[in-house]
């Protein structure tokens, strides 16, 4: 009876999260073009995405600005690691604190600041600059899933393989980073993520004829939502469930492994 | 290495944040304390208190607020459900709440429209079923529930993490020394779990407070949130003295939040990683 109640809950709770995504799926497959009415079952906004140069090319930027935004941030972001583990309690509160601010700050207070930024320092708005936002706020969440790895780890297996022979840079991919590796890989999902579903920090800081699929939607929900852009997501989200289905199919001591992970 | 060349790996990052964090929040300071001309004001902060703007705070207020409660109040059955699975399905459970945001979040806000509507999908099911019909979509109502849509895995996330971390040990103790369920829940599992607590509440009140796409998408164009004024300063108006000003009262409101997380969880053990 309880456990029969629990179920219950857990599936009420998903039917509201997933509820509007089976809805997009839905009318990705609706012949009628308005989202009102079914018209019928249809392939064809699969078709015509392919043909739709302005989403696939918006489709490109999102992609290529989570990829090096996020890769960017955790290369800054774990070399910073090592440093702010080394330094004197008080100065780590310090950039810990400031650290913290992208992340506890309201993201359209971070997308006017940079706006303001860019705007005085006489940038030229556009992928660059939707670059450098992108960055700044995947850094924090790659510092904070490397920082508690990076503060368990023990010096001294660092310190015996230098005794060893080893050099710093060997020493450090081959006894340091396999250690890391967990919270550097999950702070690179994260980054990718947020990169990926942004759509505040990037509305004030891209430029004119750059989009991303986020502002593309955004300035399409006036005009109306073209179905090929229901394809596209549903597309995108089948993708990220095989995946996922797949990696949680594999043995039992490697999940444990990625059970680490986040 | 040592510990000084150590320190110097973090130069870039902090080069980055200094240029990329702390100088943008200067010039909204900046933008915010000076009227059109340069000289010092205090009028962009105080327009809050103008009829139009103060009505646009205090219903953000209401409507972050509301979401926040309706979320950690749906958000905690649920973390302690997903608390008594099996350990190695972690990371998996993580996965599926975080699994939505790769589809796009206007979408699936957009999507609510098509669920909410007068003859949405909702309302078809509740006329099969011959029951009243629900009329909320461009009403605050939908707005809050856009909230909790977006933001319920915030709230979830932080709760779980703070719930795994509890050693059973310590509850088996507890009924030991003759505490009953409810004992253990009050004296145990929620102060134990405070630290999640307030990041879930950071994590969704803030956004919430702050949002001005939920409010455009799903409260038509009528309602305005504290969000949709600032955004309209900067896109539409290009009145950034103003924006900045009302941007400041803001980040007085995410202030205050930062300080009662910080009195909460001093350890800093709250986190959704």
């Amino acid at each position: 009876m309880k456990n029969a109640a629990k179920r219950i809950y857990v599936f009420l709770i998903f039917v509201f999260l997933y509820a509007p995504i089976a809805t997009l799926i839905v009318l990705s497959f609706n012949a009628s073009r308005t989202r009102a009415k079914w018209g019928g079952f249809t392939l064809k906004w699969y078709e015509a995405l392919f043909h739709n140069r302005d989403i696939l090319q918006a489709l490109f930027n999102t992609l290529l600005i989570a990829l090096i935004a996020s890769v960017t941030a955790t290369v800054i972001g774990t070399i910073a690691c090592i440093a702010i583990v080394n330094m004197k309690r008080r100065s780590r509160t310090f950039v810990m604190g400031i650290t913290n601010i992208p992340m506890l700050n309201a993201d359209i207070v971070t997308g006017i600041s940079l706006m303001l930024l860019f705007i005085s320092f006489g940038f030229r708005f556009g992928m660059g600059t939707i670059l450098l936002s992108h960055i700044t706020f995947c850094i924090p969440y790659v510092i904070l899933s490397v920082m508690p790895r990076m503060s368990h780890l023990n010096q001294s297996v660092y310190e015996a393989a230098l005794d060893l022979g080893a050099g710093p840079l060997y020493g450090f991919f081959r006894v340091v980073f396999p250690e890391l590796l967990p919270g550097i890989l999950s702070g690179l999902l994260m980054a990718f993520t947020m990169s990926l579903d942004d759509f505040i920090i990037t509305h004030f800081t891209k430029g004119a004829g750059v989009d991303t699929l986020s502002t593309k939607i955004y300035t399409e929900v006036k005009k109306g939502i073209k179905p090929e852009m229901y394809a596209l997501s549903a597309l995108i989200f089948i993708t990220v469930l095989v995946l996922l289905l797949l990696v949680n199919r594999a043995p039992d001591d490697n999940n444990n492994r990625k059970g680490s992970k986040l | 290495m040592n510990k000084t060349k150590k320190k110097m790996l973090g130069i870039p990052y902090f080069a980055w944040s200094a240029i990329f964090i702390v100088v943008p929040l200067c010039m909204v300071f900046y933008y915010g304390l000076t009227d059109a001309g340069g000289a010092f004001t205090l009028e962009n902060i105080l327009s809050i208190a103008s009829p139009e703007h103060s009505k646009a705070l205090w219903l953000a207020l209401l409507l972050s607020l509301a979401a926040t409660v309706i979320c950690l109040l749906l958000a905690y059955p649920l973390a302690m459900i997903l608390n008594g699975k099996k350990k190695n399905q972690h990371s998996f459970i993580v996965l599926i709440f975080i699994l939505p945001m790769w589809m796009n979040f206007l979408l699936r806000t957009l999507a609510w429209q098509t669920l909410l509507e007068k003859t949405g999908v909702i309302n078809s099911i509740l006329s099969f079923w011959g029951l009243p019909s629900l009329n909320i979509i461009n009403t605050p109502y939908a707005i809050i529930l856009g909230m909790v849509y977006n933001f319920l895995p915030f709230m979830v996330l932080p709760i779980y993490n703070a719930l795994s971390k509890i050693d059973p040990d310590v509850i088996h103790a507890a009924r030991d020394l003759g505490a009953d369920s409810v004992q253990v829940f009050l004296r145990i599992t929620l102060p134990l779990t405070l630290p999640g607590i307030i990041s879930g509440i950071t994590m969704v009140f803030i956004p919430a407070l702050t949002t001005f796409v939920i409010s455009n998408l799903l409260g038509g164009s009528k309602i305005l949130l504290i969000g949709n004024v600032v955004e309209q300063e900067f896109t539409q108006a290009a009145n950034w003295h103003l924006g900045s000003g009302l941007s400041i009262v803001l980040m007085l409101f995410i202030l205050v939040n930062m300080v009662i997380s910080a009195v909460f969880d001093r350890e800093g053990e709250g986190s959704v990683l």
